[in-house]
């Protein structure tokens, strides 16, 4: 499941995504986008690891980056309460 | 019965933005215009309107066009050095289509000059007084009476053409009391509606801007011809002027305001002596008559342009005469004194008729 | 496996990308802004009053109506507009060259009055559009265009701190100072602007958010460390906080 969707033709490769994520899953990729800018990308492989806290598309300037959660993380979460 | 009443000129502004539905009025204390924000500031609230004393004529011009912007009728007044300041906001006015009115009670110049009464303001008025090119409509009234009507034609004018309108007059206008009769006003049934105008209320998915910056190819190049055409169809059908004795005049006179009304009774005293004098009086600065200048012209060779300035609507007047006619000026500059007598235009008018000056 | 969007771009802000450098936080600051839009559900209402430099192309971004207003005058324009609007949500949204500088007589006016706005100021301590000039809000000893050798407090005075300035007039109902430099001041910065626009929906009068951003093209820096200068340079000259809060209530 994809947890961290990046736009990566809205991404100007500023990185700030880069630097807020505490996993270090995202990393600036190899090829340009429409900008010309270098976009950031997170390995299908780490997307597992991700725990959907968002602070890298909260530091976002460019509103790319959605989050998505587990259902059942969410109902875990919503009784634990 | 229509009611008649005593008042200053300033106040005939007041009440005829009041009856053309102007409830919003923005303004800082100049003198001498204060009759206008003192009016108002007593009447607004309790027509469920807003008076604002900003804290500049800079706040003001632009509190105008926010609310114009909402679509509202709203104005300011003020005088000459605090009609400079607010070049830049009718000019961002002028740029993103908002009516509007400013007054602008003329006080003599430049810098902080005087309080007296002065055409000094002309080109600022009519030659776009801001950057960038633009032309706003100008009236200048002569009566108490036309202060009230032509407030009320301002607003008319602004609306339809989404244009800033100015009403430009001095002390003598402004400060003097005479007898105005409020016609009720009658809105024109084919005044536009403001569809353009941000509404206060959910209307999502149709996203309204006012602006005037424009970046894309040619975007700008294309919203100032708009602009142009607009000026074009505003002299086409906007131009007011008076005329008075010319069908046999040897020598026309003309003069706006303040100075049009000392002319018309210097030109009383003219005709009483045998003279043949005649007054093109323009009612509008901006769209100039030029058209009646060039057709009375055609008839009346010489033109004598009379103005309490060193000359400035003469240059457009010698751009509208006939080829033939001759064009002189008589002016002086305003401050304490200068206000021409009737008998001082007299002695003009008779130099002008019995020949021996010509114009350049 | 079920999944559930939990973070998404707020439907205030238009599907579209902005004309802003890499790593520039006017991004951020506009997405926060829509987010309370959206949480008050209130785009239908809102007029945004644009400002001069880099915040001017508010309309592309927001899909509100919007008035351009000319340099430093937004106070005085969104006044004009909330007396005709009472009942609209009107914010100003205005850099520091626009507010501290050109336009310091309409917002100390506007706050005065008690205006019923809610004004964001983005300080990221330069004129940004016109090329990283010296700002109002430029640092001591900060390079720039028109101070390279640094900005000299005995020639070119002192930055200004304008949530600091905006508390002491008795209009202002909420000023606040926030940044944007991690994931944890966004989301206070979210708070405070939320908070801002609520003031107006209550009618309490002047709101004003000052938040601290950064301007990696003109500070000749790389976002990531543009970004860390907040935290190294900038906060600790312009301190976060709350300067007045006249809510009535604690919340």
């Amino acid at each position: 499941m994809l947890k961290v969707v990046i736009e990566e033709e809205r991404c100007k490769g500023c990185a700030l995504c880069v630097d807020a994520c505490p996993a270090h899953l995202i990393a600036l990729g190899s090829r340009f986008n429409c900008h010309g800018a270098i976009p950031a990308i997170i390995a299908e492989c780490d997307q597992a690891r991700c725990t959907s806290c968002a602070m890298c598309a909260r530091m976002c300037p460019d509103a790319a980056i959605s989050i998505y959660r587990e259902l059942k993380a969410l109902q875990d979460a919503d009784s634990r309460q | 019965m229509t009611e008649r009443l005593f008042v200053k000129g300033n106040e005939a502004v007041a009440m005829g933005a009041l009856a053309a539905g102007c409830r919003y009025y923005f303004g800082y204390p100049i003198t001498p215009q204060n009759d206008i924000p003192e009016y108002m500031s007593r009447e607004l609230p309790m027509l469920g309107g807003e008076f604002i004393q900003a804290e500049s004529e800079i706040a003001s011009i632009n509190m105008v066009l926010g609310a114009s912007a909402c679509g509202a009728r709203a104005m300011t007044s003020s005088s000459s050095p605090g009609i400079s300041l607010k070049q830049e906001g009718i000019s961002y006015m002028a740029g993103s289509e908002l009516p509007g009115l400013i007054v602008n009670i003329c006080r003599s110049g430049p810098g902080l000059g005087g309080i007296d009464a002065s055409q000094g303001d002309y080109f600022q008025a009519v030659k776009g007084g801001g950057h960038g090119g633009y032309r706003i409509f100008v009236a200048a009234p002569h009566s108490v009476q036309e202060m009230y009507d032509l407030t009320v034609l301002a607003f008319d004018i602004s609306d339809r053409y989404r244009l800033p309108a100015m009403i430009l007059a001095d002390s003598v206008i402004g400060q003097m009391k005479e007898a105005l009769v409020p016609h009720p006003y009658v809105p024109p049934a084919d005044l536009p509606s403001k569809e353009w105008a941000l509404s206060g209320k959910g209307d999502r998915g149709r996203q309204k801007v006012v602006k005037s910056l424009y970046l894309g190819d040619g975007e700008l190049e294309a919203h100032n011809w708009r602009l142009h055409e607009k000026y074009r169809l505003l002299g086409e059908k906007e131009t007011r002027w008076e005329e008075n004795g010319l069908e046999d005049a040897e020598l026309l006179v003309t003069a706006f305001g303040s100075t049009a009304r000392i002319a018309a009774t210097a030109i009383q005293l003219a005709r009483e002596q045998g003279l043949r004098v005649g007054l093109l009086r323009p009612v509008t600065l901006f769209p100039f008559p030029g058209a009646a200048f060039l057709k009375a012209t055609q008839r009346t060779k010489k033109v004598l342009c009379i103005e309490l300035n060193t000359g400035q609507m003469v240059d457009d007047v010698r751009l509208s005469v006939a080829r033939d006619a001759a064009v002189s000026f008589y002016g002086r500059p305003p401050g304490a004194g200068s206000l021409p007598t009737p008998e001082e235009l007299l002695l003009q008018i008779r130099r002008h008729c019995e020949g021996g000056v010509h114009g350049g | 496996m079920v999944a559930r969007k939990v973070f998404a771009r707020p439907v205030s802000l238009k599907d579209v990308a902005t004309h802003f450098c890499p790593g520039c936080q006017h991004g951020v600051v506009h997405r926060l802004v829509a987010e309370t839009l959206d949480h008050f559900n209130a785009a239908g209402r809102t007029i945004g009053v644009a400002s001069v430099g880099c915040s001017v192309f508010l309309y592309d971004y927001f899909d509100i109506n919007v008035v351009e207003a000319p340099h430093g005058r937004a106070p005085a324009v969104a006044t004009g507009v909330k007396r005709v609007h009472k009942n609209s949500l009107v914010f100003t949204y205005q850099g520091d060259g626009d507010l501290a500088a050109i336009g310091t007589s309409e917002i100390i006016h506007a706050a005065n009055r008690g205006e019923g706005l809610t004004v964001i100021f983005v300080n990221n301590t330069t004129y940004g559009m016109t090329g990283g000039q010296m700002a109002p809000t430029t640092l001591p000893g900060q390079r720039t265009t028109t101070s390279s050798a640094g900005r000299n407090t005995a020639s070119d005075g002192h930055p200004i701190r304008m949530a600091e300035l905006l508390a002491t007039l008795d209009g202002t109902a909420y000023s606040a100072r926030v940044a944007v430099d991690s994931p944890g001041h966004v989301l206070e910065a979210g708070k405070a602007i939320r908070r801002a626009f609520g003031y107006q929906v209550e009618g309490r009068g002047f709101a004003f958010v000052e938040v601290l951003t950064t301007c990696p093209t003109n500070w000749g820096m790389d976002p990531v460390a543009a970004n860390r200068r907040i935290a190294a340079e900038v906060i600790p000259f312009f301190p976060l906080g709350t300067f007045v809060d006249r809510s009535g209530d604690e919340r």
